[in-house]
């Protein structure tokens, strides 16, 4: 883990880049830090490395503090994506990614067989790509190869500054999906620099959002999406992305008609209800459209002697027509397929359309998961 | 034909002066370029590094006014403060290349990009490690121009050194001037042509298989 606790920044010409920064970089997690041009993103993650000394404050480093470490083995350590690759053009492809092994003195099968496997893993064929020089390759070829050799040393803290930012879009999806696949195959702590939304939202855990060399909100992109601090955080987020997290009223997600039956008909018909319907609960009702309660199949049929207000299922609860969505979301994980919807004064109203309201949940994530 | 026949005569009597002339003019440039890119090199490097932009326009000022002194009057400046002979005469050559291998070292060096810079400090290149393989292999093409440019006009300046009684093929010219004699101007200036493009081919070589390692 790295923290940064109340860390200050005064460059040499007397410009405040940093003004009281705390952040914890949880290990196994890729950290994004986004915000404007000159907010002091890449000054941030420099601290890190020690490219850029902070003037107050304090780093540490697995709980060590880094001004106690020697710079040049703690560089060793981290690995490092400069803003625009950096790749060193008088070397071989083979050579920019053994770079830090052979810093390290690594042997040279060692390296060897490292290389190939990190060129194999961004789907570049050693054979082809090795020897090559950097000027030999197309622009994603070079970020890909930018990003592995900071992984060379197999380092467990990776750096990477707009690592994909002169992408287009398409190579771009392709390496932000490589990123993810390797961050769970790897598990390393990964502190990215973006200015990329949509590239931030996807790929992190947690989102650090800076202003004028503070920090304006962290946490997951859940959170920010759902709760952004102050305009500044909307803006920067964007409508369009604000407007489609918003879940629709509880009322559009309503199924009527609906299958129910009275409490003063027999169980039998109840049973014969759920079957003729094919569902394996019903609700309950008074004739004057108050809710009972919910009868299940199962409880029907092995207890077809009782009466069915004897029989409700105290499991089953419903909800009320002015909860709000995100509430009801929460209720729904027992996992219960009938939920009534009743009205203030417990008149059912109809049931919660599911599929409907995962068929919303779907389009929102963008077809990629379910509900958190 | 009588002007060939006569030259092959020329050769066989001389061939052995030939050879001293020609030894003397390989010693003294050879003399001059080594110490000029042991010292100048260095020199320019260290400059790229220097933050003190006065001392680093001061030193560009004086290599600039050695440059500036015709090469004659340098040769003869340097009679009264080291005598004649071979030292006077590699103290003021090597005077005379200072700039133009300087300057093509600082430029090498500051064509380096700050961002394959910070790409090598970030990654854990101690200084040294990173002069020699990032900044130096970078700057070469630019430095070993530097070094042949600077070689070429060495053996050409070399000629003149022998108005300081230094020697070299400019002992042959002097005195095929002196006694009329064109076969002794002829060879002496094709010698000196030949050594300038035989070590600039040596040179590139050398050049070519530095910026392979
Ligand atoms: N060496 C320096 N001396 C003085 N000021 C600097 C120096 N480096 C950066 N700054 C200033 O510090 C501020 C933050 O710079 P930084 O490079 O961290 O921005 P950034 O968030 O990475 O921006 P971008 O998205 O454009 O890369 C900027 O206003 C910049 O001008
Ligand atoms: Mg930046």
């Amino acid at each position: 883990m790295i923290e940064l606790k109340n860390i200050d920044k005064v460059y040499e010409d007397g410009f405040q880049a940093l003004k009281n920064i705390n952040i914890a970089f949880e290990d196994g997690k890729i950290n994004v830090l986004i915000g404007p041009s000159g907010c002091g993103k890449t000054t941030t993650m420099k601290l890190i490395n020690r490219l850029v000394d902070y003037t107050d404050g304090q780093i540490l480093f697995d709980g060590e503090n880094i001004k106690q470490m020697n710079p040049i083995e703690l560089r060793r350590k981290i690995g490092f994506v400069i803003q625009n690759i950096g790749l060193f053009p008088h070397m071989t492809i083979y050579n920019n990614v053994a770079t830090v092994p052979k810093l390290l003195r690594w042997d040279r099968q060692k390296i060897r067989a490292r290389v190939k496997e990190l060129l194999h893993m961004v789907n570049l064929d050693p054979k082809t790509y090795m020897n090559r020089y950097p000027s030999e390759l197309s622009g994603g070829q070079k970020q890909r190869i930018g990003v592995i050799r900071a992984l060379a040393a197999e380092p467990s803290t990776i750096l990477m500054d707009e690592p994909f930012s002169a992408l287009d879009p398409i190579s771009r999806e392709q390496l932000q999906d490589e990123l993810i696949r390797l961050q769970r195959e790897i598990n390393k702590t990964i502190i990215f620099v973006t200015h990329d939304m949509d590239e931030a939202l996807k790929i992190a855990d947690q989102i650090i959002l800076m202003k004028d060399g503070h920090i304006v909100q962290k946490g997951t992109p859940q959170e920010i999406l759902e709760n952004p601090a102050n305009d500044f955080v909307k803006e920067f987020i964007g409508e369009k992305r604000l407007g489609r997290r918003e879940l629709p009223a509880l009322a559009e997600l309503i199924r009527t008609p609906f299958i129910s039956t009275l409490d003063d008909s027999s169980t039998e018909h109840a049973i014969e209800q759920m079957l003729k319907h094919q569902v394996a609960t019903i609700p309950v009702m008074e004739k004057n459209g108050k809710y009972v309660g919910t009868v299940n199949l199962y409880d029907a049929l092995s207890n077809k002697d009782k009466q069915l207000t004897d029989l409700l299922d105290p499991s089953v609860i419903p909800i009320n027509e002015i909860d709000k969505t995100e509430d009801v979301l929460r209720h729904m994980k027992q996992g219960k397929d009938t939920i009534p919807v009743l009205s203030s004064d417990q008149n059912m109203i109809g049931l919660l359309d599911q599929t409907k309201l995962f068929h919303v949940l779907h389009e929102m994530t963008g077809g990629e998961c379910g509900v958190k | 034909m009588h002007v060939l026949t006569d030259y092959f005569q020329f050769w066989s009597e001389k061939y052995a002066s030939i050879l001293d002339y020609m030894t003397e003019h390989m010693i003294i440039s050879f003399t001059v370029i080594i110490i000029t890119v042991f010292v100048t090199v260095p020199l320019g490097i260290y400059m790229t590094k220097l933050k003190n932009e006065k001392i680093k326009g001061l030193m560009f000022h004086i290599a600039n006014i050695f440059q500036t002194i015709p090469t004659i009057a340098l040769l003869a400046i340097m009679i009264p403060i080291l005598g004649i002979g071979f030292t006077p005469a590699v103290v003021a050559l090597f005077l005379y290349s200072l700039l133009p291998l300087l300057r093509n070292t600082y430029a090498g060096m500051q064509s380096v990009d700050p961002e394959i810079i910070e790409a090598a400090k970030g990654m854990g290149f101690g200084t040294f490690e990173r002069l020699f393989k990032i900044e130096l292999p970078m700057a070469l093409p630019y430095v070993m121009s530097g070094i042949r440019v600077t070689s070429v006009y060495i053996i050409s300046w070399t000629t003149l050194a022998a108005l300081i009684g230094a020697g070299g093929l400019g002992d042959l010219v002097l005195a095929g001037i002196g006694y009329n004699d064109k076969f002794m101007i002829f060879t002496g200036t094709i010698l000196a042509i030949m050594i300038a493009i035989f070590l600039d081919f040596i040179l590139g070589k050398m050049e070519k298989k530095l910026s392979k390692v």
